[in-house]
């Protein structure tokens, strides 16, 4: 029985990091029309830079939570360099658009390779947040409640952004119909720029997040990035509920597939995934067919 | 045309030449690479440029037949029963990654072909039992057709080439054919050539069989070349790799896959002596050809060349106007 609560529990917990990084790959491709290959990337140099700042790399020792921000501020920047630098240059060839997130991916995995070299670096849990939580015959590690608090509070302020806000409802307005949005004032491709930012940011900061738990490798961006790909496959693009139950679903298949089926829990990831390509394209709650 | 066939020409000599003129196993062995490469994005280009399909997955249909060639071999079975079982997969994996990726198109189809190497690949690296997980499989012994043994360099690239001249022959009788029309105009025009009454789902499903079958022939070159096949071989970046052979050289044309396998290969073994950082090479390849030349290089040669050719055409015709 602790057994089934514990693995509930984690399942839970890897769901709301996947969440962290899916949102922004499903806004993205919502509003842009394209899956960003380079949002697993994006998910590990933000750990790295995490556990740069956080593990005093740079001589000061950061606070954990200042390490993710300004993580997620920087990756954020690197995001709309890539944004307006790049995926401009190709306006309305996604496919070309594709290409180049895959040739930036190879790019940020040799450079972080380059920089913080081959052996996996362990993110020290905030001290504040070392711990136990017991109920009952369950002993749960702090932190992975915490997870758990931070998802659900970047979910609500998501949801708050777009359905409460200007900028949302533009948001919601271009992943609808962009053509529309453009005939109506709204300057489709800021959003664009300011949305990838948005995602990029918010895969750094799960990255940094997910790094007490995950640690950091070479190899955590092609871990990841599947994974994101299957929760908006799953969900549907550019719906957060969407995201939010692909997320979950993600979570506790992965997490019970290693359990119970270690050999095969990739494969059992990916058979929803079939599943729904196969009875619903366009996702549980998505807007259109990819 | 007499001038095409003498270049023809002079370019199979010097393909078969290329053990006498290029000194040391090592970049013999480098020829035999650029050869089944060239298979393996040819095959590739079946869907990328005349279907206009494409697919990130194909390091996992790659990584079915080399297993299964492995796999075969290591149960006692010989050469001749592990290629045949080893194809068969091979091509019934691509109909599988068929049905499962042609529910879509462009954007739709990239990720699903993505998503199912990505399990091919999860499963070569977890199901150990089976694959050996990261150590692979290794093979001992090339097959001997006809009594000759294919154990030396030499010998490899010359089974290679005649492989590589019949794929290049075959696709070259695809594009030329009722199907090979058929498929280009699926890739330009799919609705009007549903209305046309073709049935473009099927001709698609043609394509990306032979496109296996291609696959599934570099794929057994390729695991007699290293006799070892790990979950390395199926990554994203291996499929990756083969989509820039094809992108850089030029989809949709015959020669362009075979100058990108050319390319990538050559930049890999060759560059990757210098320095050690590969993986940046190759993604900074790709964002410059997608950017800058995103017809690819022989296309864009030609254009180039052609730009040049009528320009200086125009400055003599002015020559001989003037006087």
């Amino acid at each position: 029985m602790t057994f089934w609560l514990l693995l509930t529990a984690n399942s839970v917990t890897f769901g709301g990091l996947l969440f962290l990084l899916a949102a922004g790959f499903s806004l993205i491709f919502g509003l842009m029309r394209i899956p960003n290959l380079t949002h697993g990337s994006l998910f590990m140099i933000g750990a790295y830079f995490g556990a740069t700042f956080a593990g005093g790399m740079l001589g000061t020792m950061f606070n954990f939570w200042v390490a993710a921000l300004m993580s997620a501020v920087l990756v954020a920047l690197f995001g709309a360099a890539i944004e307006r630098l790049l995926l401009r240059q190709l306006p309305g060839q996604p496919l070309a658009q594709v290409l180049v997130t895959l040739g930036i991916s190879f790019m940020v995995a040799d450079f972080c390779l380059m920089v913080w070299g081959g052996d996996p670096i362990a993110v020290a849990t905030p001290p504040e947040l070392v711990g136990f939580v017991r109920a009952g015959p369950l002993v749960f590690p702090l932190y992975r409640i915490a997870v758990i608090g931070i998802a659900a509070v970047v979910a609500i302020a998501l949801w708050l952004l777009l359905d409460r806000t200007r900028l949302g409802a533009m948001i919601r307005a271009g992943v609808d119909d962009p053509e529309m949005a453009r005939v109506v004032g709204i300057r489709v491709s800021q959003l664009f720029t300011i949305v990838f930012a948005l995602g990029a940011g918010l895969a750094a900061f799960a990255g940094v997040i997910g790094g007490p738990i995950l640690s950091v490798y070479p190899g955590l961006d092609q871990y990841m990035l599947p994974l994101a790909l299957v929760v908006v496959i799953l969900g549907g693009s550019g719906s957060l509920v969407g995201s939010i139950v692909g997320s979950l679903v993600i979570g506790f298949i992965y997490n019970f597939g290693q359990a119970l089926l270690p050999e095969l829990a990739y494969f059992v990831l990916f058979l929803p995934m079939l599943l729904v390509l196969l009875l619903r394209p366009q996702g549980l709650f998505g807007r259109f067919v990819p | 045309m007499s001038a095409r066939i003498i270049a023809y020409a002079i370019t199979l000599v010097a393909l078969i030449a290329v053990p006498y003129w290029i000194s040391g196993d090592y970049y013999i062995n480098v020829a035999s690479q650029i050869l089944f490469y060239a298979i393996f994005a040819l095959g590739l280009n079946i869907l990328v440029g005349y279907a206009g399909l494409v697919s990130l997955g194909h390091a996992g249909l790659l990584g079915i037949t080399a297993y299964a060639a492995g796999y075969t071999l290591q149960a006692g079975f010989g050469h001749t029963t592990a290629i045949l079982v080893a194809l068969v997969l091979g091509v019934a994996a691509m109909a599988i990654y068929a049905v499962l990726s042609l529910r879509a198109t462009g954007i739709g189809f990239i990720m699903i072909t993505l998503a199912l190497g990505e399990i091919i690949w999860g499963l070569a690296y977890r199901w150990i039992s089976i694959t050996g997980g990261d150590n692979g499989i290794n093979l001992h012994g090339r097959p001997e057709p006809f009594g000759i043994s294919l154990d030396s360099p030499s010998a490899f690239y010359y089974a290679t080439l005649v492989v590589f001249l019949v794929a290049l022959a075959a696709v070259a009788v695809f594009v030329r054919s009722p199907l090979g029309a058929a498929l280009m105009g699926t890739r330009d025009q799919p609705r009007r050539m549903n209305a046309l009454g073709y049935h473009v789902w099927a001709i698609r499903f043609w394509a990306c069989l032979l496109s296996g079958l291609l696959t599934a022939i570099s794929a057994v070159l390729f695991v007699y070349y290293t006799q070892f096949i790990s979950p390395q071989a199926l990554d994203l970046t291996a499929s990756a790799e083969v989509l820039l052979m094809v992108i850089s050289g030029g989809a949709g044309t015959l020669l362009g896959p075979i100058v990108g396998a050319c390319l990538v290969v050559v930049v890999k073994s060759v560059v990757s002596g210098y320095i050690e950082r590969w993986n940046m090479l190759l993604g900074a390849i790709f964002v410059a050809i997608v950017i800058l030349m995103p017809e690819g290089l022989v296309p864009g040669t030609m254009r180039l060349w052609r730009l040049a050719w009528r320009k200086a055409e125009r400055r003599s015709g002015k020559a001989e106007a003037k006087p």
